[in-house]
């Protein structure tokens, strides 16, 4: 990654407040082409809250967010799609009383010449993508809810994957999988990093942010602790900066480092 | 709901037997099925209790299944489904419109002291701006008032409930001002025809015939393009016979109807005043008190079985009925902005995060309500002639009972225009029907509400089952 000057994406000193707690204060992170980047910290360490900013879940306080060096605004979820921006969320945020086609496509519907709904293109559409991320999927017709958590994440990740995302956010992708299921997704999050795609992936568990993640940052109270390569750090390092806030060697102290 | 089991029902198939597999070919929802055949047995029972009474002309000896109920009985529906296929799609959106009476009243009164009042002198009674002039501001203002409903919730974020039920009292008042307490009569002339009440506003049978006809070509044509669409992207397709049962059925529904609207002649009160005023020779016979004609006996205009008799056809506020149902059906399954009031029913944070706008979603709902509001004001005022602060009345408890009898659930994201038709027609048919068997109102008020919760709680044990 090293040859690689500009960031895709470049979140600076970003804080939001809801109430007067500061759910994510004076947060930076980076992230390049082709690279997966770990975000780490307990419950309310505040990364899905950062997260949702890039999203456009959530409307930043402070601070800049630059794709390829230049400043963009988000201040919806429209935003940030249209900059190529996706996410799959922790919920997984799927409209459970419409069909996996409807989701796919909600808020972005293919029309007819006469600009009505083209559900049957969209059905096609459907089937082909679902075809590749889970080939075993065959209920097409019927509502979300109906569907197992494995297929219902499976229809979430083909939402995120289907409109030539650049910067794709998973949040918690693994948390509602079995183990064949995860192997799964570990192999997608390794094809879309070989066609260059930039990826955020928010985990509780450490072993998939070292099988799968180039670089990690560890939040705490808001504030990040400190980034690292994987290699450069070990597990009981990451623990130490997750609980204590202690910044090992190898890693790069932020903001929330536990001075002294 | 059938359809959504066929995917892990192997072995179930073989023992459910041939009623299941029925149902999963063609596709017919079973809980529709399933009000239509208590529709239908409502009538029966009524049709027979009548005849105990007072032996008529009906299928069972009564007075329900005859033509001129059935024909006066979808008059009578027309004003209340209309607003129903509204408010499924607000419930559907996890709001709720309580105002719908009063703002009927409140539209027909605007209106109707538009038309006497203003617009009456000023251009001369029966001028043809008149009634387009009406029309146009019933659907103008009735969009205002929605439209404003749906600010208050989506931009003030005051609760629907409490916005509409503010209304509910507020535009009566508005409405009693307006008319200063008195009834608003008569309206123009021309405007009648929205009413039912007039022969202008038949069609005919000769119209009603080519109309059912066009009906039954759009079905087959529907059928056979879905199946060619779904044939171009090898999706899995009906079998055959499943498609012919299909067209065959709603065919036959269409034509059933009409046949039946057809069978209703014009009361000889209005006959004779056609009769007279087009100079048409009246034949001559011999008195009837049960006559559905008019003949000469000596030189008297009486009442007779045979002599001059016209047939009304398809009514004007039926006919609204009818298209406002397949517009909003169309509106809710075919477009973008149906799809996304279902999504954001279903999940209204995955809404919002797919990038759906859905305060001015909520809006525009609530304003398409206002207009089908607009809508049921011109029939409901041109039926009575007359625009009164209590034209509405009670109108919101009906509205909201059909469209859940229909099978909208209070819980959002779930339900369907021709559910709130069928349950809109059921209600009147209770009302119909017991007035008919001369039981006082407090009778028909006793069963309806208790309807409503028997159909609630049906509604229920069959979703329970399903899933």
């Amino acid at each position: 990654m090293a040859e690689v000057k500009t960031p895709l994406i470049e979140m600076r000193d970003i804080s939001i407040a809801f109430g007067g707690i500061k759910a994510v204060d004076r947060a930076s992170v980076d992230l390049y082409p082709g690279e997966v980047v770990g975000l780490l910290g307990h419950n309310g360490a505040g990364k899905s809250t950062l997260i949702k900013v890039l999203s456009g879940a959530y409307k930043r306080d402070e601070g800049q967010i630059l794709i390829n060096g230049s400043e963009v605004t988000i201040n919806n979820p429209r935003d940030a799609k249209a900059l190529g921006i996706e996410t799959i969320y922790q919920t997984l945020a799927l409209a459970d009383n419409v069909d996996a086609a409807a989701n796919l496509y909600l808020g972005r519907e293919l029309r007819t010449r006469m600009g009505t709904l083209d559900d049957v293109a969209m059905e096609a559409e459907t089937r082909k993508v679902m075809k590749r991320l889970n080939p075993n999927f065959r209920r097409f017709k019927e509502p979300v809810m109906k569907l197992s958590g494995g297929q219902r994440q499976s229809v979430a990740i083909a939402r995120a994957i289907h409109f030539n995302a650049r910067i794709l956010i998973m949040d918690e992708p693994t948390a509602a999988l079995g183990p064949q299921e995860t192997a799964q997704v570990g192999e997608l999050i390794k094809q879309l990093k070989a066609d260059g795609i930039g990826i955020f992936l928010i985990s509780h568990d450490l072993h998939d942010v070292f099988d799968l993640a180039d670089r990690l940052t560890v939040m705490k109270n808001g504030r990040v602790v400190g980034s690292a390569h994987v290699k450069d750090v070990d597990h009981d390092g990451v623990l130490g900066m997750i609980i204590a806030g202690k910044v090992p060697r190898g890693a790069t102290p932020g903001p929330g480092a536990l001075v002294g | 709901m059938a359809k959504h089991h066929d995917a892990n029902s192997e072995p179930a198939r073989s023992r459910e037997g041939l009623l299941k597999q029925f149902f999963n070919a063609t596709e017919i929802d079973t809980r529709i099925l399933g009000m239509i055949v208590a529709l239908l047995l409502v009538w029966c029972i009524f049709d027979v209790w009548s005849g105990y009474i007072r032996p008529n002309e009906g299928l069972f000896g009564g007075s329900f299944l005859t033509p001129r109920n059935l024909w006066t009985l979808l008059v009578q529906t027309s004003s209340i489904a209309v607003m129903s296929t509204g408010m499924v799609l607000l419930i559907v959106l996890r709001q709720i419109d309580l105002s719908v009476g009063s703002m009927l009243s409140l539209v027909a009164v605007a209106t109707g002291v538009l038309q006497v009042y203003q617009l009456g002198p000023a251009l001369g009674v029966g001028h043809p701006a008149i009634w387009i002039l009406g029309v146009l501001a019933c659907l103008t203002l009735g969009t205002a008032i929605g439209a404003f409903n749906g600010f208050l919730t989506a931009y003030a974020k005051i609760p629907a409930f409490i916005v509409t039920l503010g209304g509910l009292i507020a535009y009566s008042g508005v409405a009693f001002l307006l008319a200063r307490g008195e009834t608003v009569a008569p309206m123009d002339q021309n405007f009648g025809i929205f009413g039912g009440g007039i022969a202008s506003s038949w069609l005919g049978p000769f119209w009603s015939w080519v109309l059912a006809a066009v009906g039954c070509a759009a079905i087959v044509r529907g059928i056979v393009n879905g199946r060619r669409q779904r044939q171009r992207f090898g999706f899995p397709l009906r079998p055959v016979w499943a498609e012919v049962f299909l067209a065959a059925i709603g065919s036959l529904a269409t034509l059933g109807t009409t046949w039946v609207m057809n069978s209703y002649p014009w009361p000889p009160g209005v006959i004779e005043k056609y009769a007279k005023s087009n100079s048409i020779a009246i034949p001559p016979g011999i008195e009837n008190r049960d006559g559905k004609a008019i003949c000469m006996a000596a030189t008297q205009v009486v009442h007779c079985n045979e002599g001059l008799i016209y047939y009304t056809g398809f009514s004007l506020p039926a006919l609204i009925a009818i298209a406002v149902c397949m517009i909003m059906t169309f509106i809710a399954t075919r477009t973008a902005f149906g799809r996304y009031i279902y999504a954001t029913g279903g999940n209204p944070e995955a809404a919002e995060l797919a990038g759906i706008n859905t305060r001015a979603l909520t809006v525009k709902a609530f304003a398409l309500m206002g207009f089908l509001v607009g809508v049921s004001s011109i029939i409901s005022s041109a039926r009575l002639n007359a625009a009164t602060n209590a034209l509405g009345l009670t109108n919101e408890l009906y509205v909201i009972a059909a469209t859940v009898i229909g099978g909208t659930s209070l819980a959002g994201g779930v339900g369907t225009i021709y559910g709130a038709m069928v349950g809109a027609l059921m209600m009147q048919s209770i009302i119909s029907g017991m007035s008919l068997l001369n039981l006082p109102a407090a009778y028909q008020n006793m069963v309806v509400g208790g309807v409503l919760v028997l159909a609630v709680y049906l509604d229920q044990l069959y979703r329970r089952r399903v899933n």
